[in-house]
């Protein structure tokens, strides 16, 4: 008896709220609905004895399939006077689709039939009382139905390596930090002690407190200290100089960052 | 009087009750005393006093926060969305509360001993994301939005090596239950041969919970307070609740995965003395005084390092530990066949 009302009570707010999903406005309220949905078809599970796959059900569904669709969702540009204006033009084809569907439903009930000993080999619950859940479906999944579980973890597999070599851009422009090579920098690679003359400056030292080897001066025109950096100070001081920095020969790129 | 607890409905009923209470009213009392435990450790590793004018040594200064945030003014920013802003904080509080209902304190003595205990763990901990995510996205204001997209990636990053932390240990217990998970502890606990796991399992845990030095969903120096950032008074109040609720409750899940639960160091007299209760909360603390520790000592986390540590380190190295337990326990034959 209680257990019927509790069914109940799942199976209707299931319901109401997968009709919500669809009907909603905000397409948010219609994430929230579809969590709600999910929270309801694990607790169906429950009352069927079926508690690891309704645990499974809210881990991988609500806890990471709908985040991401909550996370995307939040973040679109949803104008709602511009989503009312397509109901006319895509109204026949959503129906032509939703009748297909409807006729194919209606086709498959006609024709249902069950095995006739469903009720020897299908068990929702473990047939023994002292085998757990976990492990009844470890025995049938690892045993009777191994490849056809591998196969669809291969599926699932190729999906995601498919994902990420889809999206995975390498951006040239883009400043990445490479923490090896910052872990691998060394004092002697990078720092040059110089005894600085006094009064003397760095300039008549080159200028330039690093290696020449650690850092590409001929890539950065103009750079302080470098050769043709000289030469454009020396006909800047002349007055005969138009052009401040000539770009070396040679010149990698031309940034000046 | 037994006869009426535990053979009749409304008994039964009543029964159910009393132990939530028994569990809920020191946990609350314990996330109280934790907000100020976490200032006076703080303020003594970094030579200061805390708290230290209401009542002796400041252990009033609890409830005077606790009334200051009642008294206060529950503000709802204009544009934001009413039903969704004042659903989230009592989520994510609701959340921190009902994943207590599989902790077992002794053998046997948890309020539901169910099969998939730490299954239901892990899907209550997963759920966490959902508080953060909708108070960020109905407060209607960028930096509480951000905030919400910010918790939403990590915790589903760090979600990952945890479920696999966990698998680990699994292979080891045979069992998805709680109680047979600190039993199988008997003899070692599986911090010593799983040590890299457990400092995996911690860290994760930081990060699952918000905590520095992956605190960036709040990241106060650039998003003012991230996703609560509109929250005032009792809304605010069921947040911070909340928060310190989850370290409880990740402190809770190290000590049973890692550390024995309730059970002494070595099963020898003067250790049996004390019950196992006292023994699993003598560990929560332990674990709650590194999270604090950890948040004194470390600078926090850049975005793209924090994923960088979640994907790339965390997830190769707790499969590859995951395989590397399977075989072994293959290879010795130790590992525990079908569980019953």
């Amino acid at each position: 008896m209680m257990t019927q009302i509790v069914f109940y009570v799942f199976a209707a707010v299931l319901v109401l709220s997968a009709t919500m999903v669809v009907s909603a406005r905000n397409p948010v309220h219609s994430v929230l609905f579809l969590i709600l949905a999910f929270f309801n078809a694990a607790g169906l599970f429950l009352i069927a004895g079926a508690e690891f796959l309704a645990m499974t059900l809210v881990i991988v569904y609500v806890g990471a399939v709908a985040v991401l669709f909550l996370f995307v969702v939040m973040m679109l540009d949803v104008n709602f006077t511009h989503m009312r204006e397509g109901v006319q033009r895509y109204a026949p084809i959503g129906g032509v689709v939703g009748g297909v569907l409807l006729v194919e439903l209606l086709m498959a009930f006609m024709h249902w039939r069950s095995a006739t000993n469903i009720g020897q080999i299908a068990h929702l619950v473990p047939s023994s009382p002292t085998r757990t859940n976990t492990a009844a479906l470890g025995d049938v999944i690892y045993t009777h139905y191994i490849f056809l579980f591998q196969a669809c973890a291969l599926v699932l597999l190729v999906a995601m390596i498919g994902a990420i070599v889809l999206t995975l851009r390498e951006r040239p422009t883009g400043r990445r930090q490479n923490i090896d090579r910052q872990h691998d920098r060394m004092p002697a690679g990078s720092l040059e002690m110089l005894q600085v003359p006094l009064g003397a400056g760095v300039d008549a030292q080159g200028g330039f407190l690093r290696p020449h080897e650690s850092y590409d001066i001929a890539a950065v025109p103009g750079t302080y200290g470098t050769e043709a950096w000289r030469e454009a100070e020396a006909r800047e001081a002349d007055g005969t100089a138009l052009v401040i920095a000539t770009p070396a020969t040679g010149t990698k790129g031309e940034g000046n960052e | 009087m037994a006869d009426f607890f535990f053979h009749t409905t409304l008994g039964q009923l009543l029964l159910i009750v009393l132990e939530s209470l028994a569990v809920l009213v020191p946990l609350l009392l314990g996330v109280a005393y934790l907000t100020l435990a976490e200032r006076k450790v703080m303020a003594a590793m970094q030579l200061r006093k805390g708290p230290n004018v209401n009542g002796p040594f400041g252990v009033l200064q609890a409830f005077a926060d606790a009334i200051k945030m009642l008294t206060k003014e529950t503000v709802i920013p204009s544009g934001a969305n009413r039903m969704l802003f004042l659903f989230a904080p009592f989520l994510t509080f609701s959340l921190a509360m009902i994943a207590w209902a599989v902790i077992p304190t002794g053998n046997g003595l948890a309020i539901a001993n169910i099969n998939v205990g730490i299954l239901y763990l892990l899907a209550i901990s997963s759920l966490g994301v959902y508080g953060m995510l909708i108070a960020g996205w109905a407060s209607n204001s960028k930096y509480a939005f951000l905030g919400g997209l910010r918790s939403a990636a990590q915790m589903v990053s760090y979600e990952v090596s945890i479920g696999l932390v966990i698998v680990s240990v699994l292979l080891a217990v045979g069992s998805l239950n709680l109680n047979d998970i600190v039993l199988a502890q008997r003899h070692v606990w599986f911090c010593l041969p799983m040590f890299p796991m457990f400092i995996v399992f911690f860290i994760s845990a930081l990060a699952e919970t918000n905590r520095a030095p992956f605190d960036l969903p709040e990241g106060e120096s650039e998003l003012v307070a991230g996703f609560f950032v509109e929250y005032s008074a009792l809304a605010f109040g069921l947040f911070f609740l909340g928060e310190y609720a989850n370290m409880f409750l990740m402190s809770g899940m190290v000590s049973i995965l890692f550390l024995g639960g309730w059970l002494p160091p070595l099963a020898i007299a003067p250790f049996t003395w004390i019950p196992g209760p006292l023994w699993l909360i003598a560990k929560i603390l332990f674990c709650l005084f590194v999270f604090i520790w950890v948040r004194a000592t470390f600078p926090r986390y850049r975005y793209d390092q924090l994923m960088r540590l979640g994907w790339k380190v965390f997830l190769p190295f707790s499969l590859a530990w995951m395989v590397l337990t399977a075989g072994f326990l293959m290879v010795t034959g130790l590992l525990p066949g079908g569980a019953g």
